[in-house]
């Protein structure tokens, strides 16, 4: 039997879509047959968890549009209590300084609130998580001192585009395919420059609000494919307390800023399985900055940082580039583009200065234009 | 019978009818509970460092936790609907206060509370099971999203999928639907197994 049919059936079997004859025909078979068993009871639990999810979708949905209802007829008043002032909007009165500070400079630090994305992924916490993606302003300024440095290399963003927002990224495939955040990405387009100053044009492939990653392809004649990754990208967990180091672009200059320490928790921000917590000093900018441990592997990537804590940041585990190549090749308008993955083992040298020199040609810093 | 044993009846046959109601996803016992116990929440939440968005959040939250309890087998629900809605709301404002940092005092309230710390925990392993395959069902791209959403959630037929998105018959659909299946399932076991 076919793979489709052998689904379908099951299907209609846990579906109770079958007739009694049908019915004892495929229990004996299910009955003799352990893949076919084993294929049932997986399906039954897939249909289960599919069942309760449309469930909770559909009476998420009835409540909302019930309670909006009412709210517009007038039932509850919202404003009539005033919340108490209380340590989060006290801390972020002590930040409003620093970010004053910051924006005197030209710095600015987003902060995202949407109380619906707080209720559908408990896992992104707008009042506690600030993203790493860097100043608009800051970049922009700083474009304009390397154009009096560099005064015959003209800029790759398009005339009439402003840059709107920044951060880290990396190569993952000497094809010239850069991973970064997808909430540095917050324009049309982006170019990536790297750690000589060097500008590259570059198109988004692929972004993921969800998984916060992003995929940028530099497309440009500049560019010169580079060896092969010093660097694997690691597919199994890391372990807790290993010590890790990240690379990125958290300056107003074109300078690399290392960081290092170590890795805090299996999972991130509320308990999130996608991330890991990192105890590292995060700064803005350092948002997709690849995360590597000393056995000269990927771990992760740099995404955001808990706001009351200093040195508490989440990074993206790396075994989610393996989701998303997966997602690449399953599409019919990205399978072509051929993303590899290095999963050799690279010996290369251990020692930090060394590993450093070695990557830092594979770290672009990302700004996105509108 | 006494006259107060009659309303007593009355207000236990009233609430028996609202979560029958619940459970069968009617919008009016939906809108009874919301008009009888926000109001409470509201109150809660508002007095004790949250604010208005806050008790809306947590009131739903405590709303599918009761319309899951109403879809089990043996359901039964010991207490009256306010107390229950209100141990439920007390124990996620309570937590959410403490994961933000911002829990300090013991919380302020008059109401009675019964404990539901089972509950909650079931709440918690489907929620997790419930991102999953909202992560899953979003990292598919389209048309596949559309095409399960399509069959699982709007349980639409498949002659009807196949002209909503273009194949030429249904065989085709399902074809599609197929392998979108089996892309879903392998995005939701690598971490379902994971998670659990």
């Amino acid at each position: 039997m076919e793979d489709i049919q052998l689904q379908e059936t099951i299907e209609r079997y846990l579906t109770d879509q079958m007739s009694v004859e049908e019915r004892t025909q495929f229990e004996a078979i299910r009955k003799t047959t352990p893949e076919i068993d084993q294929m049932v009871i997986e399906h039954a639990m897939f249909l289960r968890e599919m069942e309760l999810y449309v469930n909770r979708k559909n009476f998420s949905a009835l409540n909302k549009q019930v309670f909006n209802q009412l709210l517009d007829a007038g039932t509850w008043t919202p404003a009539a209590e005033q919340p108490t002032s209380f340590k989060v909007i006290q801390l972020w009165s002590k930040y409003k300084k620093v970010t004053a500070i910051a924006a005197s400079v030209g710095g600015f630090i987003a902060l995202f609130t949407s109380a619906m994305v707080l209720f559908f992924f408990p896992s992104i916490n707008g009042n506690q998580i600030l993203e790493l993606s860097k100043a608009v302003e800051k970049i922009e300024r700083n474009q304009k001192v390397q154009g009096h440095i560099l005064n015959e290399v003209k800029t790759k963003v398009p005339e009439n585009s402003k840059l709107i927002s920044g951060g880290s990224g990396f190569l993952i495939d000497t094809k010239g395919f850069v991973i970064t955040n997808a909430h540095v990405l917050k324009g049309e387009g982006a170019i990536v420059v790297n750690s000589l100053g060097q500008e590259f044009k570059a198109t988004i492939v692929y972004s993921n609000k969800n998984s916060d990653l992003a995929l940028l392809k530099i497309e440009d004649e500049d560019y010169k494919q580079a060896k092969a990754l010093p660097f694997t990208i690691r597919k199994k967990s890391s372990d807790l307390g290993e010590d890790i180091f990240t690379l990125g672009f958290p300056r107003n200059d074109n300078d690399i800023v290392y960081g290092r320490g170590y890795l805090s928790a299996q999972t991130g921000f509320n308990g999130d399985s996608n991330t890991y917590q990192i105890q590292i000093s995060a700064n803005p900018g350092y948002s997709g900055a690849p995360v590597f441990n000393d056995k000269n592997e990927l771990i992760g990537i740099m995404s955001s940082r808990q706001k009351q804590a200093e040195g508490v940041a989440f990074a993206i585990k790396s075994d989610k580039l393996f989701d998303l190549v997966e997602i690449l090749e399953a599409n019919e308008l990205t399978k072509d583009l051929n993303v590899k993955l290095n999963k050799q083992k690279v010996k290369g040298s251990k020692n930090r200065k060394a590993q450093i020199n070695n990557f830092k040609n594979y770290i672009y810093s990302v700004r996105a234009f509108d | 019978m006494y006259p107060n044993r009659i309303n007593l009846l009355k207000a236990e046959l009233n609430e028996q009818a609202l979560l029958k109601g619940l459970a069968e996803n009617d919008s009016r016992a939906v809108e009874a509970l919301y008009k009888s116990h926000f109001g409470m929440i509201q109150h809660f939440v508002t007095n004790n460092n949250g604010s208005f968005d806050d008790a809306r959040d947590i009131f739903q939250e405590a709303m599918i936790t009761l319309y899951e309890k109403v879809q089990l087998d043996h359901f039964a629900l010991t207490c009256q609907i306010k107390t229950y809605l209100f141990s439920i709301c007390k124990n996620l404002w309570l937590k959410r206060l403490q994961q933000m940092g911002k829990y300090s005092a013991p919380l302020s309230a008059q109401e009675e509370t019964v404990s539901v710390e089972e509950d909650l925990d079931r709440f918690e392993k489907k929620d997790a099971a419930f991102a999953i395959m909202d992560r899953s069902l979003n990292s598919l791209g389209e048309p596949c999203k559309s095409l399960l959403e399509g069959y699982y959630l709007n349980k639409k037929g498949m002659q009807e999928l196949a002209s909503q998105f273009g194949y030429t018959n249904a065989d085709n659909a399902k074809n599609q639907k197929y392998k979108c299946l089996m892309r879903l399932k392998k995005l939701f076991f690598a971490q379902y197994n994971i998670g659990e």
